[in-house]
């Protein structure tokens, strides 16, 4: 047998090219058709950072100016691109700071590939200068990482970063490199990408039978009402969903990172789910007979009280995720699979229906929702400027092509809410760990990621102080990123809650800014500061034309609240009006 | 709360995955996560080159339990995670114990509590004798308890393990997770079918 064996392999030697760790890595990421990396260099990483000298036509690297705007940079880019954003930082403080970042791309499933240098491999474990366990510290906030300690490791685990981040649901994942992997020279046979690891299934299998059920319960259905999420947006999935939802005739409402997956205006679009969503939504989720998930989580912002929630409702939940089906919400038939894959077998078996007196509910509490809370809050004509308002005639100068960045808080609310949305990844907010001071980079990576579209970023007074260093980037790079700052002069949505449930005791919310328009101006970015009604389509405009970044700050009023509201604890069906 | 308290069973998690640095912790997380106290963690080469088998043992409810099986399976270095309730499964533990060799040498009494035990002598010193059993937490308890009064000098148990009874082994699953299109049987939740018994995914 050996002597056979012998004999058949004769496979040619395969041309090796002597490389460093660092170079290896740079020639997986052009392979990988990596054009835009954010980063910020060190010592740990310096190696990288040497050969990267000699790519400057081949990789663009942007100069952040904190770790932390870096990856929220690369989330930005990854959200409008739909590629995966990579990130470079440095051992010790630059991994650390990567944390918020690779938490909030986790929880809102955002393909991303970090790279951070670490010490030698040899002072691992001895407290070295700029050491930390990054492996173990990014452990519950990354898909997957891994620690190269060897050059020769580098593009299999390059590879597999990439095929991971992207396939199945996305996600963040982490490749540390110790500073002699960057260095060590090794005989590179070139880059091969990973298709298959064996442990690893991105897709369940689509099973028929669930497809059937589903389509029986969803053709039976009197009132059935469908909630989507980011799994459209991930799974590029816009047309087919569209083509399901048109067909079915069924009313359909969305998660904030759902935003855009059909535009706002589209007729079935009934509009926002959860705890700041529309009335209609939210009431009519505990009145329909067949509830369709599609690619959402069932979030405990988008359900509020668990037990009192769709109890009525069947309940049929596609998602690509097998962990996310009976977590919380208990499904009657479970439709694993990627939704570009499952929308059109279940498309084919829905009957073309119009649910007309079943939306005309809708329409009646969006009626309700207009008279109560929409028209002054869009439309005032008295009193201080509404963050509402900033948003609508923003509406009115985009077109809802721009994309959308925002911060956490009211004003995040509210934009999502008000925001017009025409085309897919549009709304670039972050979701699940709402964290302030993700919209200024967020928008310099929005940019990078999609250079031909309007990005405005819209961010409230506190979240900008969190990273606002980052117009130093926008500044180096002399992109052209649009920042509304809303200012109310309070940390607005813990005010909120401290007016409502903590008898207006308001604890170190009221925050105080620099003058923000000399702050931009410091780094040659003009801006402007309105409190006037009258100064606002103006102003909007003026910023819209201006070739390069603008800052406008729009004083708004104090004191406003954002609802309709379903206060924690409560069920869907108690949102409150006022 | 005294419904959910009866709700909870010791439950045995078997963990197939890939032999990787930093993998028990990923899997340790998901239950630290929850606050749930891993009882008993065995690690060890299974039966497959090249691939690991955990055994983890929790006292939780199922519907807890098939979640936490979900997050271990969604691990990209995880192939295969199953859950059972003790009477699903056939197991043991280890336990070594060591007295003074002439307390066992004196009194009688003692060889014969060891022998009902099913105690075996592993070694036997001038000055010390080490017994072993293995079976049930109650089993190895009880002779803790006998040995207490003459001098049980030292004592340690070994973690769970357990076979699942109901199950074919990992060698032919395995061939199907190294084809690029794996069959519905390695991919799917074979719980819907079987109902609640016997959970795979």
């Amino acid at each position: 047998m050996e002597v056979t064996q012998e004999i058949t392999i004769d496979t040619p030697k395969k041309e090796t090219v002597e490389v460093s760790g660092s170079v290896a890595l740079l020639e997986a990421l052009i392979t990988e058709g990596v054009e835009t990396i954010f980063g910020y260099p060190g010592g740990a990483i310096m190696p990288i950072y040497d050969a990267l000298y000699d790519y400057n036509d081949k990789l663009q690297h942007i100069l952040v100016r904190h770790e932390q705007g870096g990856i929220h940079a690369g989330q930005g880019y990854a959200r409008t691109s739909g590629k995966v954003g990579v990130v470079f930082a440095t051992s010790g403080p630059g991994a650390t700071n990567l944390i918020t970042g690779l938490a909030d791309a986790q929880i809102d499933s955002t393909p991303l590939v970090c790279i951070t240098g670490q010490v030698f491999a040899h002072l691992l474990g001895t407290d070295a200068f700029q050491e930390t366990d990054v492996i173990n510290i990014t452990t519950p906030v990354t898909k997957w990482n891994y620690q190269v300690t060897d050059a020769r490791e580098i593009p299999e685990a390059i590879a597999k970063a990439f095929y991971i981040a992207k396939s199945g649901r996305p996600g963040p994942v982490l490749i540390d490199i110790t500073k002699n992997a960057q260095i060590q020279k090794f005989d590179f046979e070139g880059y091969v990408k990973c298709n298959h690891i064996r442990s690893y299934k991105p897709k369940p299998v689509v099973r028929h039978q669930y497809i059937e059920q589903a389509a029986q319960l969803i053709n039976k259905a009197k009132k059935p009402f469908i909630l989507f999420g980011q799994g459209v947006l991930l799974g590029s999935a816009e047309q087919e969903f569209k083509a399901f939802v048109e067909k079915s005739g069924i009313p359909a409402a969305w998660t904030v990172l759902g935003a855009g997956a059909i535009p706002t205006d589209h007729p079935l679009n009934v509009g926002m789910l959860g705890m700041h969503g529309n009335y209609g939504p939210n009431v009519l989720t505990n009145e329909c007979d067949v509830l369709i998930a599609i690619g959402m989580r069932f979030d405990d912002r988008v359900t509020g009280r668990l037990d009192k929630y769709a109890k009525q409702a069947q309940v049929v939940h596609l998602d690509i995720d097998p962990a996310e089906i009976d977590k919380n919400v208990k499904s009657t038939v479970p439709v694993w699979g990627d939704c570009k894959e499952t929308l059109p077998l279940l498309t084919a078996l829905v009957e073309e229906k119009q649910h007309t007196e079943w939306l005309a509910k809708f329409n009646d509490y969006t009626r309700q929702e207009v008279e109560a809370v929409i028209e002054k809050e869009l439309n005032p004509t008295s009193g201080e400027m509404t963050m509402g308002e900033v948003i609508k005639q923003l509406n009115d100068l985009t077109l809802g092509e721009a994309v959308i960045v925002t911060d956490v808080g009211q004003h995040q609310m509210v934009a999502c809410r008000y925001a017009k949305f025409n085309k897919t990844r549009s709304n670039v907010t972050s979701g699940g760990l709402g964290t302030m001071g993700f919209a200024l980079p967020a928008a310099i990576g929005a940019k990078f990621g999609t250079p031909d579209r309007e990005v405005v970023a819209i961010i409230g007074d506190g979240g900008f102080q969190m990273t606002c260093q980052e117009l130093g980037t926008i500044m180096q790079t002399g992109i052209n990123v649009k920042i509304i700052i809303l200012n109310n002069r309070f940390l607005g949505m813990v005010r909120q809650w401290q007016e409502l449930f903590n008898e207006k005791r308001y604890s170190f919310v009221d925050i105080q800014s620099p003058n923000f328009v000399t702050l931009a101006s410091a780094y040659g970015i003009p801006g402007k500061t309105i409190s006037e009604r009258e100064d606002l389509p103006a102003a909007l405009k003026d910023m819209l034309d201006q070739k390069g970044s603008f800052l406008l700050e729009v004083m708004v009023t104090k004191e406003n609240n954002v609802f309709p509201m379903v206060p924690q604890g409560c069920s869907v069906s108690e949102i409150r009006l006022k | 709360m005294t419904e959910q308290i009866t709700d909870k069973q010791e439950y045995n998690i078997t963990v197939y995955t890939e032999n990787q640095i930093g993998l028990l912790n990923r899997i340790a997380i998901i239950f630290t996560r929850r606050k749930i106290n891993i009882d008993s963690l065995n690690t060890s080469p299974s039966e497959v080159d090249s691939i690991h088998r955990f055994n983890i043992v929790i006292t939780e409810t199922e519907d807890v339990v098939r979640k936490v099986c979900r997050q271990i399976e969604k691990q990209v270095e995880v192939l295969k995670v199953y859950y059972h309730t003790n009477a699903d499964v056939i197991w043991q533990e280890m336990a070594l114990y060591k007295v003074s060799t002439d307390v066992i040498a004196e009194k009688v009494s003692v060889e014969r509590l060891l022998r009902e035990n099913g105690a075996r002598a592993v070694v036997i010193r001038k000055d010390y004798t080490i017994f072993e059993t293995t079976g049930h937490r109650e089993e190895t308890d009880n002779l803790v308890a006998i040995l207490q009064p003459y001098g049980l000098i030292e004592f340690v148990r070994s973690a769970r393990i357990a076979i699942i009874k109901d199950s074919d082994g990992f060698n032919r699953k395995l061939r199907e997770f190294e084809r690029l299109e794996p069959g519905e049987d390695v991919m799917e939740n074979e719980y819907l079918n079987k109902g609640e018994k016997v959970f795979t995914m």
